[in-house]
């Protein structure tokens, strides 16, 4: 496996040295792996912080900037961060308004998120936790770790990023980032398996001929696997999937995802059939996001997120925002 | 610990195999990193007492492993180490006493229980059998290990494979197995046998 890399242990270091030179906005500390907006702390607002494994880029880091996150923590490839990254982040962005931490169910993030909150706390930091669980694939249940976190997570950023961003207080942004993951559902397809750099083949062993359904963004191996399908067959597996479990009576935010190496030729026309079903099951769509957001490094494949939006989710949707790897509207 | 340290770095490259099939490959990188920081730390600024080590060495897993292995494996030995106290000698029936509540703790932080295919399984047969000796505790501990093979996970981020996790060894439970064996080997080599 090639890899456009110098060795496996300084992958996520170098990366955040390319990140500081291409974004002045950003500070970035290499060393502690934190990144943040210049301008933290700003004066009275409610600051964001997220984190997780590196390897989902652009999440977290490339989300970071007015309108949407405060501050990010990567971790190592595909490894949560840990509470020293969050409590660091925490200080740097804190203007005394409190910070939420958006956080991804999957047990290291849980667990690392939770002691960073205690440890921020202490030194009188107000921390509000949200966590994201949108992954249908997963069976929620009291015998499970629960649903994953997958695409919703850019969805709560960047809405209760905008409501902080409008100066609403830490309730109110916390509730707000709530009601979105409350409103949303995910399911990934996997064409490929993901190649990490310490181990440098693939996680799992994925034939030619066949797919992988319900996948997490870890590189972990889904629940089923059936042969090639067709983008149409696609994305009407996915869209029911994620139907079965929300039926929205409202008109929907769509986010059409890359895993990370699906060009954006692919992913636009499976954008196609996703609405041609969405169409045909009478969900309207009100926005699309088509990308490679939420990543798995190197895997081939797609997710498809809905949220069911009212006129303010939908009004904090549009609002200003500008970061790396998202921005519109300034 | 230092036995802890090479056999975590011997079997590193075995540790992430295993994660891969039912994680996401990087068990062992990950417990290697935490590990050789706990090495350094221990090196630079060394504890006077048994359970300071156990602690300096909890709070680096904490601040280095990340994942769900750093804080759960961090308050597994920073709880023992806590309960050791300030004692200079530790006993057999004691360590297995901060053991017991190390083990406790990483139960309630977890929220799993045996048989959800998790580090409990190899970690809580290995704690009753150190009532008896250092050799039983290991050997609890393989077995337990072994014994996760044929679960269905329900923790942690094999439990997301549902019942296509059954049939792989559990990661976490493996490198609990490590540990112990770990703890086996030192106390053989302090002597007696009756001391870490």
């Amino acid at each position: 496996m090639k890899m456009l890399i110098n060795v496996p242990e300084t992958v996520v270091a170098d990366g955040l040295r390319g990140l500081a030179a291409a974004h002045p906005e950003l500070r970035v500390d290499v060393e502690n792996r934190v990144v943040v907006r210049a301008d933290a702390p700003v004066a009275g607002k409610v600051a964001l912080v997220s984190g997780g494994g590196s390897g989902h880029e652009p999440l977290h880091a490339g989300f970071v900037g007015p309108g949407m996150l405060s501050g990010a923590c990567p971790g190592e490839v595909f490894t949560s961060p840990v509470p020293d990254q969050m409590v660091r982040a925490a200080a740097a962005v804190d203007s005394g308004a409190g910070v939420l931490f958006v956080v991804k169910n999957y047990t290291g993030d849980v667990l690392n998120f939770d002691m960073a909150a205690e440890l921020a706390e202490d030194e009188g930091i107000q921390i509000a936790k949200v966590l994201v669980n949108d992954d249908v694939a997963v069976t929620d249940s009291l015998y499970t770790a629960g649903r994953r976190g997958t695409g919703a997570t850019l969805f709560v950023e960047k809405i209760a990023g905008a409501a902080a961003e409008e100066g609403a207080p830490l309730e109110r942004v916390e509730s707000i980032a709530r009601e979105v993951n409350a409103r949303s559902r995910s399911f990934g397809v996997a064409l490929t398996a993901v190649t990490t750099p310490a181990k440098g083949s693939p996680t799992f062993d994925l034939p030619a001929g066949e797919l992988e359904l319900g996948i997490g963004i870890h590189g972990e191996p889904g629940r089923e696997r059936r042969a090639m399908m067709t983008s149409r067959e696609i994305a009407d597996f996915t869209v029911d999937a994620v139907l079965e479990d929300l039926k929205p009576s409202s008109p929907v935010l769509l986010l059409v995802n890359g895993m990370g190496a699906t060009p954006l030729l692919e992913l636009y026309g499976f954008n196609a059939e996703v609405h041609r079903v969405l169409g045909e099951r009478g969900v309207p769509v009100a926005r699309t996001l088509v990308g490679n957001h939420v990543t798995s490094l190197d895997m081939a494949g797609c997710s498809v997120s809905i949220c069911a939006m009212d006129e303010d989710l939908l009004r904090l949707w549009d609002a200003p925002v500008r970061t790396p790897a998202l921005r519109w509207g300034r | 610990m230092n036995t802890t340290a090479d056999a975590v770095s011997r079997e590193a490259v075995h540790l992430t195999e295993l994660d891969s099939e039912i994680g996401d490959a990087d068990h062992g990188i990950n417990m290697q990193r935490g590990f050789t920081a706990v090495r350094a730390a221990l090196e630079s600024d060394p504890p006077d007492t048994p359970g300071a080590v156990l602690v300096l060495a909890g709070r680096q897993l904490i601040s280095t492993v990340g994942g769900a292995s750093g804080p759960l494996y961090g308050t597994l030995l920073r709880r023992a180490g806590k309960m050791l106290g300030d004692g200079t000698e530790v006993s057999r029936e004691r360590l297995t006493e901060a053991l017991r509540a190390g083990v406790a703790a990483v139960a309630q932080l977890g929220g799993a229980k045996a048989g959800d295919k998790t580090m409990l399984d190899a970690l809580e047969p290995a704690v009753k059998a150190l009532g008896t000796s250092f050799a039983a505790a290991r050997e609890a501990a393989e077995q337990g290990a072994t014994a996760t093979v044929p679960m269905v996970a329900r923790k942690g981020r094999a439990s997301y494979l549902g019942e296509r996790s059954a049939g792989h060894q559990d990661p976490g439970a493996t490198s609990s197995a490590l540990l112990i064996a770990a703890l086996a080997r030192a106390a053989a080599d302090g002597g007696s046998g009756e001391t870490p």
